[in-house]
């Protein structure tokens, strides 16, 4: 194990709502209507916006970048270019000049200011402005230590992001993933973690063994995953901060596609006997597991409602793989899927409304979507091989893996409506995304 | 990305010797199988032929009697299955038994069962597919007269390709049960 050491310290990020300083800002004009942006239309375009870099002392035009980065790659916003534009915003409680902003094209402003206090401590102050209404949408102000600057643009770009789309967040986050490198013949598989954006990369594991299916517990300082090795199967606890490793359960056979429950008090997983493999459940406290299909068929790839109440998991048992949803006790199962095409790794939405899922159909692969009932189905992706999504924490947008003839796998995103899919930041070689829950 | 060709041009040695050895035996087609009983044990399709070790060598340099190589090359190590699919074939059954005769010879050799499985399906299911191939090859094994003791099974999911290519024939090649010997061989 390689120690993910200060890569998961607890963040001391504090968020107050800057009002005093701004009561009588926002000019008296016509009583626009507020600019707003429709996620589940998709956005068929993007809103255009404005983010120069912060004044004030060091980072600030980094922040920027970061906050711009962000909103760029959910494709529901437009960041413009305004380096020329000639109001250069010193002071964040200076209203802007609104037709130099204007001017731009751009819709909404994003300006903050960046302070180092005498005890060293980092201090950003931004506003949201709408430009033409000339109101002030948001102003917030963080403090943190300097090295977590790239955080505090992120929580500046959810904080931003909420506030025009109406939907949480979802750029304070990590994503844990397997990271590949050398040819398909001789694979060398990595477990790594990294910002959602790409940056600080971190591989967790040396590449001695395959690892696969990293996921994360809900307070996002455990991963559980799989190791194979030629003596066999297991599946590993990883605490993130401590960089304690346990392993779960004892089996004779083969042990994977564990996922933690949403509480994090249960982990689910496959378990394999003599061919036949099963869900089993292990209460992290008790230490107890529980087998909860019977079935001589696979039943693999467990995935928690976010209530805990029940599971989603894939099983041939009616010939080819479908999609089934259990109670958590194993009773009363029935299947959702009865499209054609086999469907597999299915994983319930952090809001609960949908089920993404990997399906095979026509020679080619799809990362899609449905609600928890099977209806709805839609096919969001279509590729040689797309595999294995992830929720982002706001159950709006999608992460998966990608894999081309070509036989090197990328990480990409897609939002539930299927028009924004982009490859995500990240450009290595890499599979198996993970996505995080919203950082404390 | 590099391919290493050195370890293809290898694989494909074996599987050359695999499938010559295959192409000796008569090769009945398919059986139409239940596909949901678990790793079921398929009885062969003829009376497999007596093992005799390898005639005295006319090259300088053959397989030692009881060798990995021996049982590589002499033998075959893996048998291929269809899509989506875990019962032993007819076509694999006579190279299955020969793997059970000749592990009958040599009893000290442990081996391990490695299922592997095509690129077209996910990593998870896989696995648990790969796991039932190499169980089905155990049990064919174990009704053949070899110890269960000696057998154990292990499953690569998608994760050990020996065919880099994207085509039909690609994935077939990736669809087996390879018997590794890990211990007690000469």
């Amino acid at each position: 194990m390689m120690s993910p050491k200060g890569n998961v310290m607890r963040l001391k990020v504090l968020m107050l709502m800057a009002v005093a300083l701004l009561g009588g800002v926002a000019l008296a004009g016509p009583a626009a209507a507020q600019i707003e942006v429709d996620i589940n239309a998709g956005a068929v375009k993007p809103l255009p916006i404005a983010v120069p870099a912060f004044s004030g002392s060091g980072r600030g035009a980094e922040i920027a970048q970061v906050i711009t980065g962000n909103l760029e790659r959910s494709g529901l916003f437009q960041p413009l270019n305004v380096s020329s534009v000639s109001d250069k915003l010193p002071d964040v409680n200076v209203q802007p000049r609104f037709p130099d902003w204007q001017a731009t094209g751009a819709q909404a402003l994003i300006n903050g200011q960046v302070t180092v206090g005498p005890d060293g401590g980092l201090r950003v102050d931004f506003r949201l402005w709408d430009v033409f209404s000339q109101q002030q949408l948001l102003g917030l102000q963080f403090s943190s230590t300097p090295d977590n600057w790239r955080r505090v643009a992120h929580k500046i770009s959810d904080a931003v992001y909420e506030r025009l789309t109406g939907e949480k967040g979802y750029f304070d986050t990590r994503v844990a993933f397997v990271a590949e490198s050398g040819p398909k013949l001789a694979r060398i598989k990595r477990l790594a973690i990294m910002d959602q954006d790409g940056a600080n990369p971190q591989f967790l594991t040396d590449g001695s063994y395959i690892v696969m299916t990293p996921r994360f517990s809900a307070t996002s300082q455990e991963l559980t995953y799989m190791a194979l090795r030629p003596t066999g199967s297991s599946i590993y606890l990883l605490n993130l901060e401590t960089s304690r490793q346990e392993t779960v359960g004892r089996f004779p056979g083969m042990v994977f596609a564990p996922r933690f429950s949403p509480d994090g008090s249960k982990v689910a997983f496959s378990v394999e006997k003599g061919g036949n493999s099963d869900i089993y459940v292990l209460d992290l406290r008790s230490r107890q597991s529980t087998r909860i299909t019977t079935d001589p068929s696979i039943d693999t790839s467990p995935s928690f409602s976010p209530d805990g109440s029940k599971i989603v998991f894939n099983s041939d048992r009616g010939g080819q793989a479908q999609l089934y949803v259990m109670n958590a006790d194993g009773s009363g199962v029935r299947r959702i899927s009865y499209g054609g095409g086999r469907y597999t790794t299915p994983v319930w939405s952090p809001r609960g409304d949908f089920i993404a899922f990997t399906k095979q159909t026509g020679g080619q692969f799809h990362i899609g979507v449905m609600r928890t009932d099977g209806s709805d189905e839609r096919l969001l992706t279509t590729s040689y091989l797309d595999e294995g999504p992830t929720w982002a924490p706001n159950g709006r947008v999608l992460m998966y893996f990608r894999e081309g003839s070509g036989g090197t796998p990328r990480l990409w995103t897609v939002d539930i409506t299927g028009r924004i899919l982009r490859p995500a930041a990240y450009q290595g070689a890499a599979s198996d995304p993970a996505w995080s829950p919203l950082l404390d | 990305m590099n391919f290493d060709t050195q370890r293809a041009a290898r694989l494909a040695l074996i599987g050359l010797a695999a499938a010559s050895l295959a192409a000796c035996a008569s090769r009945p087609k398919p059986e139409p199988v239940a596909p949901q009983q678990p790793a079921p044990v398929a009885q062969p399709a003829e009376p497999a032929k007596p093992y005799t070790p390898p005639p005295a060598p006319a090259q300088p340099i053959g397989p030692i009697p009881g060798s990995a190589q021996d049982f590589v090359v002499n033998i075959g190590e893996r048998i291929y299955f269809d899509t989506d699919e875990y019962v032993v074939r007819a076509d694999a059954q006579p190279l299955l038994a020969g793997q059970a005769q000749w592990l009958n010879r040599y009893p000290s050799v442990k081996v391990r069962i490695e299922g592997n499985a095509d690129e077209r399906g996910t990593r998870e299911y896989n696995l648990a597919l790969g796991a039932r191939r190499a169980n089905a090859v155990r049990d064919f094994l174990v009704a053949q007269g070899v110890a269960a003791a000696r057998i154990e099974t292990l499953s690569y999911g998608k994760e050990r390709p020996i065919d880099a290519g994207t085509t039909e024939e690609a994935w077939a090649k990736n669809r087996n049960a390879r018997t590794a010997l890990t211990d007690g061989a000469r």
